[in-house]
């Protein structure tokens, strides 16, 4: 799989609208690195690849990663397979603080400083993911235990609230902040730049690190709580460390890059049908798989219509929901034998 | 091994169970008998650290049961619940492998392996390794929970096993069998708790029988000593004949006439 994942990086770093073929990009690579001194390539062709397509390519695998992780965690979490990230909040939080944004036009956050300034769009929508997700959480904590249920009930009350609120704002938007708020929520990788993935990589890195950890405790989980806690997992610190790391993932590759859907619902998914249920084999494999089909999808967005680009998110949806049903029918098959 | 000092346990304004004691030994077979509502869940649960007690002390091999770590008690003793649904789809031999997940870090080691194999022969599911457990009959499920739960503490001769109503929804051969495999484990030292509902079932298997009547206990003691008319009337509220049988010891109980038929 990660050979899979290596292909489609280099792959995706070589189409586009300048071509650049797979010599040429070891060539600019190994130049710039000091290894070779080949030439052979354009000027033109460095910076493209430098400057727009390698973080381009590097954050689509960065957030793949991250929604597919924490697709998979959540899953485990709730011992559901048709649970999702966004289910507890995360999205619709962080898409609410951003609408937020961009409609009150927030002069405090444009008159910080110009870098910040930059940031603002995105470090309001991690907030919000955090502001929804504990909240969701605080709510179905009793007595010490997470009740999930509750956590799921609690997600739902928070979507629909966060929803009519951003429905709500969406109906005060200007027409320029409207095309502004629809392609947010259409999602892109568009804004891509060394600084975004800079920005990103601690927020994924410490989840694909952390969660594997936990694969372990999560297969035992799927037995039931009291029978993880039989088999000596902390259930409670279990919950509450999976809850924040992939709200960590979660959180922030929405605030860089919008709402795309999906990938957290059907990555872990497709690991399960063909291979095992097995959480130490999913949850890595999600991480891998989450990283090369976002990093495919955005490929097609981008070149499906040139010049123009297609929002990443409708390219994810599109291919997302006949997968959704499936699993749904096959689900529905299942449980009628 | 076990040792139970005036347990106390309220939830709420509700005492469900009132200071209770006794002591259960190494291989020794301990069943519970009460009830519904008489507050074996709720001890079981207490018994396995599910819960924390008001009041009172459950000391485990000598130390509070509180001060283990979880991941310490997971080797020494292990647990067998009543419900065994589970959604997402594990193989048998994976299911019975995380009976293991206390012994190893990320990679199980050949003795996990060697151990998984042993206890599947033993609850005779070693045909079943491939199975997807969601397929299985509620008796093979039931037998493949038990495998995961002894392949817990297998290397451990001296340690815990509680069954939840090991026997619930077998049928009368697996509820045999299920006793006698119970009966087999406290012979080679382990110390076995279990809730039953069958009062001969637990005359012919059981070494101590604990009976239990709205928290608080009404007789513990040798099957013989304490299988009479008045002690199961005052737990289940219901009368009985005794009645001896040849080979067995302990006499088997029949329900009597019903009181106010005319």
């Amino acid at each position: 799989m990660t050979v899979l994942l290596l292909g489609t990086v280099i792959l995706s770093s070589c189409i586009g609208a300048v071509k650049i073929s797979v010599p040429e990009l070891l060539a600019i690579l190994g130049n710039q690195v000091g290894i070779t001194s080949l030439t052979g390539f354009k000027a033109q062709q460095t910076a493209v690849l430098l400057n727009i397509r390698l973080p381009r390519v590097v954050l689509g695998v960065l957030i793949g990663a991250g929604l597919g992780i924490s697709g998979a965690a959540v899953q485990g979490l709730f011992r559901n397979p048709l649970a999702e990230p966004g289910l507890i909040g995360i999205s619709s939080g962080a898409s609410l603080f951003a609408v937020l944004m961009i409609v009150l036009e927030v002069g405090v956050f444009r008159s910080l400083s110009g870098r910040i300034g930059s940031y603002a769009l995105s470090l309001a929508a991690f907030a919000g993911a955090c502001i929804t997700t504990s909240i969701v959480y605080r709510l179905s904590v009793r007595n010490g235990r997470t009740v999930t249920t509750t956590l799921l009930l609690s997600g739902i009350a928070i979507n629909a609230l966060t929803g009519a609120l951003t429905g709500l704002l969406t109906y005060m938007a200007t027409d320029e902040q409207l095309r502004t708020i629809t392609f947010w929520n259409l999602g892109s990788l568009g804004g891509a730049s060394w600084a975004t993935v800079t920005g990103l990589l601690p927020f994924i890195l410490i989840p694909v690190a952390g969660l594997p950890m936990m694969a372990k405790s999560l297969n035992a989980l799927g037995l039931g709580d009291a029978e993880a806690l039989h088999m000596g997992v902390d259930v409670r610190k279990l919950k509450r460390m999976i809850i924040l790391m992939a709200t960590m993932a979660v959180g922030a590759s929405v605030a860089v890059a919008g709402l795309i859907g999906f990938i957290g619902l059907i990555v872990p998914h497709i690991l399960r049908m063909t291979f095992t249920a097995d959480n130490r084999l999913v949850i890595p494999g999600s991480a891998i798989l989450g990283a090369v089909l976002l990093t495919l999808a955005d490929l097609l967005a981008r070149t499906i219509v040139v010049p123009a680009e297609l929002p990443i998110g409708i390219l994810t949806a599109l291919i997302g929901t006949p997968v959704f049903l499936y699993i749904i029918i096959t689900e529905r098959n299942k449980n009628k034998l | 091994m076990i040792e139970v000092n005036e347990l106390t346990y309220i939830i709420g304004r509700r005492e469900l169970l009132h200071r209770l004691s006794f002591e259960a030994k190494s291989g020794e077979l301990l069943a519970i008998l009460g009830a519904n509502g008489a507050g074996k869940s709720t001890l079981m649960k207490l018994l396995c650290r599910e819960i924390l007690p008001s009041h009172g002390h459950i000391i485990f091999r000598g130390k509070q049961i509180q001060h283990y770590k979880l991941s310490e008690l997971a080797r020494q003793r292990a647990v067998l619940s009543q419900q065994n649904t589970i959604s997402v789809s594990f193989k048998v031999n994976e299911l019975v492998m995380m009976g293991r997940y206390p012994h190893f870090e990320q990679v199980p080691a050949v003795r996990d392996i060697e151990v998984v194999h042993l206890a599947m022969e033993e609850t005779g599911i070693s045909h079943l390794s491939l199975r997807d457990y969601n397929t299985l009959s509620g008796g093979e499920q039931q037998r493949v929970q038990l495998a995961r739960v002894l392949a817990q503490v297998y290397d451990c001769p001296d340690a815990c096993l509680f069954l939840d109503e090991p026997t619930n929804g077998l049928d009368l051969l697996y509820q045999q069998q299920m006793m006698e495999l119970a009966r087999r484990l406290a012979d080679r030292g382990y110390c076995v708790i279990c809730i039953l509902h069958d009062i001969n079932f637990a005359s012919r298997f059981a070494d101590k029988i604990l009976m239990l009547k709205e928290g608080k206990k009404v007789a513990m003691g040798s099957p013989v000593e304490v299988i009479s008319c008045e002690n199961i009337h005052e737990t289940f509220s219901i009368n009985v004949k005794l009645m001896a049988c040849e080979g067995y010891s302990c006499p088997l109980v029949i329900p009597a006439m019903i009181q106010n038929r005319l």
